[in-house]
């Protein structure tokens, strides 16, 4: 298993799709809760490796959130934990209706979230 | 490097036994048109229909929106790397057809976005309501990923876009205009007093739907690099990005994009319009810094004066934005940065999810939450199927008298962070 970093998610395609080659740390939390994780990762001193907030797809739009983090604490790194806290800020400025869904979007939203993150892992080749 | 632009006016879009373009009228064969289309298996069927400005019509979900050209001189194709082979284009003579576009649409993902409004409230905030379109609406095979269902969608656009445009390769245009920058030490000597300006764009390189290709490379992969601002005229940037539909760049703004032509038309009179700078908007971070280091180590490299800085979509570019303008800044190079904005439907919310002291001279292409009511429609280009689900609407959208209340985020174009849209203050 590749263990530079860890994955933290509510997606359970990335769960399924990377369990057992990266280390996931799947939950079923909300999007906001996920990102809460995330930051309380980095107030331990882990250091994000992707941004946590999506390209076009609006928080509270999708139920799904992938974040890479760093394998082990250090100190605190600030430039993560400013990224962190303006995303859990930002969660507020969208109306939420991810609960509104029928069962085929959830599944378009759990592989744009699944290929969002994916899009990073060939980022990570000289990652140490 | 010299480009004459050729354009043909077209004032009408009509279908006709035989594909030709005559007084203006454009008539577009359908089955000669829908065989290309089919050419990929992909696509199962394919349905066209068109849509006028004034019309009653509402196009939804759009894909993409593709202006037609033609290389009649010069190297390369039109879409070199994704229609015509690699070669270097932005020299020489292309033709556009002015007035019309081909527009894309289909159910990429449940929640694909995009409307076109042809009259109405709609039309006035998304500049797409002005032109004659072609659409297109794809059907899948059963089955397909969306990833492949995007890509087929995307190349079908392309190749009607080239098959209509190579029909204006004989005519004479109405109007032409020349395009010409110069090397950097060329440059210089022509304009020694002028102020050295660049453009630097961002492009959307996020994955699966929010893609953008250079040249037919994914800019995911990219190191930022430098290119003659008449290389997009001929399609060397192309949009594989179908969500965020108020402030993506489709297809037909990189082959307009409004700040290239601004800067040309100033160039050698108030300033010397050095180049197009090009970087990604990457997820991972390193990655942001790597672009972000790059990006102002070239302004630096060229001796600019200035840059214009675009965004392109929202929520973590808005780290690339900031990142960029702060490191140019640095660098002694001043920025003016065009983004738009998600305020709250109150519009009283932060309006990027990052700022920096730095950025202090921005251009706004809009609130994208602002709520809007548009009309009900006679027609419907497409589906109004996930109207309820798209990002900017609620379960309140459609309406009992079937209009709908969303955000100005669902219209195509509407904040568009190039400037190419139609929203302004005074």
């Amino acid at each position: 298993m590749d263990k530079r970093f860890i994955i933290i998610t509510n997606n359970t395609m990335v769960r399924d799709e990377f369990e057992g080659k990266y280390q996931v740390e799947y939950e079923d939390l909300s999007y906001e809760d996920t990102l809460k994780k995330v930051r309380d990762r980095v107030q331990e001193g882990y250091k994000l490796l992707t941004h946590p907030l999506s390209g076009s797809v609006k928080p509270n739009e999708t139920p799904y959130k992938s974040v890479m983090i760093s394998a082990h604490p250090e100190k605190l790194d600030f430039q993560s934990l400013d990224i962190i806290e303006r995303a859990i800020h930002s969660c507020g400025k969208f109306a939420f209706r991810s609960d509104k869904y029928r069962p085929e979007v959830y599944e378009d939203f759990r592989t744009i979230d699944f290929t969002l993150i994916s899009s990073a892992i060939p980022s990570t080749d000289f990652l140490k | 490097m010299k480009l004459e632009m050729g354009h043909i006016f077209i004032n009408d879009i009509q279908f006709g036994e035989v594909s030709k373009i005559e007084n203006g009228v454009l008539y577009v064969a359908e089955e000669a048109v829908r065989e290309i289309v089919l050419e990929d298996e992909k696509i199962k069927s394919v349905s066209f229909d068109i849509a006028r400005p004034g019309e009653s019509v509402r196009i939804t979900p759009v894909k993409d929106v593709i202006e037609p050209r033609c290389k009649v001189e010069g190297k390369g194709g039109i879409f070199p790397g994704v229609i015509a082979k690699v070669d270097t284009v932005g020299s020489g003579k292309t033709y556009a057809l002015k007035g019309m576009a081909v527009v894309t649409a289909g159910k990429i993902v449940g929640f694909q976005e995009g409307i076109i409004d042809m009259t109405g409230l709609g039309a006035q905030y998304t500049p797409f309501s002005k032109l004659n379109n072609f659409v297109m609406v794809c059907e899948p095979v059963d089955g397909i990923k969306p990833h492949d269902y995007e890509k087929a969608v995307r190349l079908a656009g392309f190749r009607v876009a080239c098959y209509l445009g190579e029909l204006s390769r004989d005519l004479t245009p109405d109007e032409t205009k020349v395009y010409e920058t110069y090397g950097i030490m060329e440059g210089k000597e022509k304009y020694p007093d002028l102020p050295r300006v660049a453009y630097v764009q961002m492009l959307q390189s996020q994955g699966l739907l929010h893609d953008t290709y250079v040249y037919g490379v994914d800019a995911k992969k990219i190191v930022p690099t430098i290119m003659h601002p008449t290389e997009v005229m001929d399609g060397a940037i192309v949009s594989g990005n179908c969500v965020s539909a108020c402030d993506k760049n489709p297809t037909y703004v990189h082959l307009n994009n409004p700040v290239v032509h601004d800067l040309f038309e100033e160039h050698g009179k108030t300033i010397n319009f050095v180049c197009h700078i090009i970087t990604n908007e990457n997820v991972y971070l390193a990655d942001k810094m790597r672009s972000s280091d790059w990006t102002a180590k070239l302004c630096r490299f060229l001796d600019l004066d200035a840059v214009i800085v675009s965004q392109e979509g929202f929520g973590n570019p808005d780290t690339d934005l900031i990142m960029n303008t702060k490191k140019i800044e640095a660098e002694g190079v001043k920025t003016v940065i065009i983004t738009d904005e998600y305020a709250g439907r109150d519009g009283k919310s932060q309006s990027l999810a990052d700022s920096d002291p730095s950025a202090d001279a921005v251009v706004t292409g809009g609130n994208a939450n602002q709520l809007i009511t548009l009309p009900k429609l006679d027609k419907v280009i497409g589906t109004l199927d996930y109207v309820n689900v798209i990002a900017g609407a609620s379960d309140h959208t459609l309406q009992e008298d079937g209009s709908l209340v969303v955000e100005l985020q669902v219209l195509t174009g509407a904040t568009n962070e190039t400037g190419f849209n139609l929203l302004s203050a005074r």
